[in-house]
């Protein structure tokens, strides 16, 4: 039985489909990531998940008594407001001090209670987040690309203490990313998100899917293919070889897709 | 007791200020101070309205005050900026407001009570509806304190703990038009959001959480009241604007002092 499952799930915000048709599905003790290029998704999928954005069709299943901690892709404390560790721990519901000290304990961050959160920094400030999560007993943790803003030994850092917590607490983790080379050796499985769900399966199978590559390119681990082609793509050209040069995209079979650039066709 | 003016007064003083001060914190927190300065000028309408129509200026007032936030609300996000879109409904609801009153030649009415208060005309029927009104705004926030700070953090926080933000600003909204409509008789339409801003803002620098910086708030906000009281027996002062002024000069005092504290 999955904790959570999508099943159809469209979602649109403000007249246009930012999600359409998902199917994916989370076990327990499982770590999933979702990848995809920028407003591919991923941020609205999470939050569809915990409530915050109206599903336009399709279900939701959410399996009964699923504890879900959440950590935001960023938080922004106005400095007019005074809130301690110990304080935000409490919210909304007050919890025990000990409870407070064992969270903030397993997110690597024992000494911070009483530290106002504006003057923490961006990684402890990440870890009281994650040990705000853990305080509601998770059996599904959400991360929206929680190292945002963290340089690469600190993100590094942060999801070794995600595993450390899974490990732990078995509790599976879904989780959205941008930093691929960590995705691909820290997850379970792995889903590649463009509106639509790409593709999807264990990093190795991801990673040499033609749909991931399109998005991504292979030879520079996708980083720099990220940014490049965040248009809407096609499948079914059935062509295997290999997109990760420059001007990759994966339609030079004869299949031209709507939102082909002109730029793109000239190519 | 109650038949001194000047009892009555320091009552309704503190009553307000009791209100205000917590409320405020939100205002600060949540960026709102424009928006209960709208809502304040607007109630001004109610005010005319509830006169012209011999029914009483505190529920016309809220009524306005209400109306006004949920317009706000409602229309924001739809091609104004909220700024633009304030400035417009606030003053377009003074500006009609105070033409409205003029029309009301029956009555003789003292249009600077309702601008600037007139404290020291409060009766016991005010007195009652202050502190009915206090009572209300103070119970209100205390049932929904959490998840109102929860949905002031982040939204999505709030979501994922099963809050849904939009009920809880709609909570702080019609807090907000109580407070308007209680603090009318003691500041005036014009320095409600004083009342609401200074407070918060002079105890800001004194508190290391949400609850203290509430408390500290309306220790400057009853200080204000008594000391603007007390000031304008002395000067032979207006009252609304001495109260506002000593609630001045605490937020100077603890803004200086803090900045000299951090050398």
């Amino acid at each position: 039985m999955s904790l959570i499952e999508a099943r159809d799930l469209s979602v649109r915000y403000g007249g246009h489909t930012v999600l359409s048709h998902v199917d994916m599905s989370i076990d327990k003790g499982e770590i999933v990531t979702i990848v995809g290029p920028n407003g591919s998704g991923k941020s609205t999928l999470l939050r569809a998940i915990i409530g915050a954005v109206p599903v336009a069709s399709g279900r939701l299943i959410r399996d009964a008594g699923v504890s879900i901690g959440y950590v935001p892709q960023k938080l922004a404390i106005d400095p007019t407001l005074p809130m301690t560790v110990a304080r935000f721990m409490s919210l909304p519901r007050r919890q025990h001090p000990a409870d407070v000290a064992a969270a903030l304990e397993q997110a690597g961050v024992p000494d911070l209670s009483t530290r106002q959160m504006t003057d923490l920094s961006g990684g402890q400030f990440q870890r009281v987040l994650l040990a705000r999560a853990l305080l509601a007993k998770p059996d599904l943790l959400l991360l929206d690309e929680a190292t945002q803003g963290l340089d690469q030994p600190g993100s590094a850092a942060f999801y070794r203490q995600i595993e450390d917590v899974r490990r732990r607490l078995g509790c599976a983790v879904l989780m959205v990313s941008h930093e691929l080379h960590v995705v691909m050796s820290a997850s379970d499985r792995v889903i590649c998100l463009n509106g639509h769900v790409c593709c999807q399966g264990t990093p190795e199978i991801v990673a040499s899917a033609p749909e991931y590559r399109a998005l991504f390119g292979t030879g520079t681990q996708g980083a720099l293919a990220l940014y490049r082609h965040d248009h809407n793509h096609s499948h079914d050209d059935g062509c295997d070889h290999d997109h990760g040069h420059a001007h990759d995209h994966a339609h030079d079979t004869g299949v031209i897709p709507l939102h082909q650039t002109t730029r793109d066709k000239v190519h | 007791m109650l038949d001194d003016f000047l009892i009555r007064a320091t009552l309704a003083g503190l009553g307000v200020a009791l209100a205000a001060a917590p409320m405020g914190c939100f205002v600060v927190w949540r960026r709102m101070a424009y928006f209960g300065d709208a809502t304040a000028h607007a109630s001004i309408l109610g005010v005319a309205i509830a006169l012209a129509l011999s029914v009483s200026v505190f529920l016309g007032a809220m009524a306005m005050a209400l109306l006004m936030a949920l317009a706000v609300t409602a229309l924001s996000g739809r091609g104004y900026a909220v700024d633009t879109l304030l400035g417009v409904l606030a003053h377009s609801a003074l500006a009609f407001g105070l033409v409205a009153v003029s029309f009301l030649s029956g009555v003789r009415i003292d249009l600077m009570a309702y601008l600037f208060g007139d404290i020291l005309a409060v009766g016991k029927t005010d007195l009652a509806l202050i502190w009915g009104g206090a009572a209300l705004v103070l119970a209100l926030l205390t049932w929904r304190w959490s998840a109102l700070l929860t949905a002031t953090l982040n939204p999505d926080l709030a979501h994922a703990s099963g809050i849904d933000p939009r009920r809880e600003q709609l909570v702080l909204t019609l807090a907000l038009a109580v407070v308007v409509a209680v603090a009318i008789k003691v500041v005036g339409v014009l320095l409600i959001a004083a009342l609401l801003i200074i407070p918060a803002a002079a105890a800001r620098p004194f508190a290391r959480t949400p609850e203290g910086m509430a408390v500290i708030a309306v220790l400057v906000a009853g200080l204000s009241v008594l000391g603007g009281l007390q000031a304008s027996l002395m000067f032979d002062t207006p009252t609304g604007p001495s109260i506002v002024c000593i609630a001045a000069l605490i937020f100077a005092g603890s803004a200086l002092g803090t900045s000299l504290r951090r050398g």
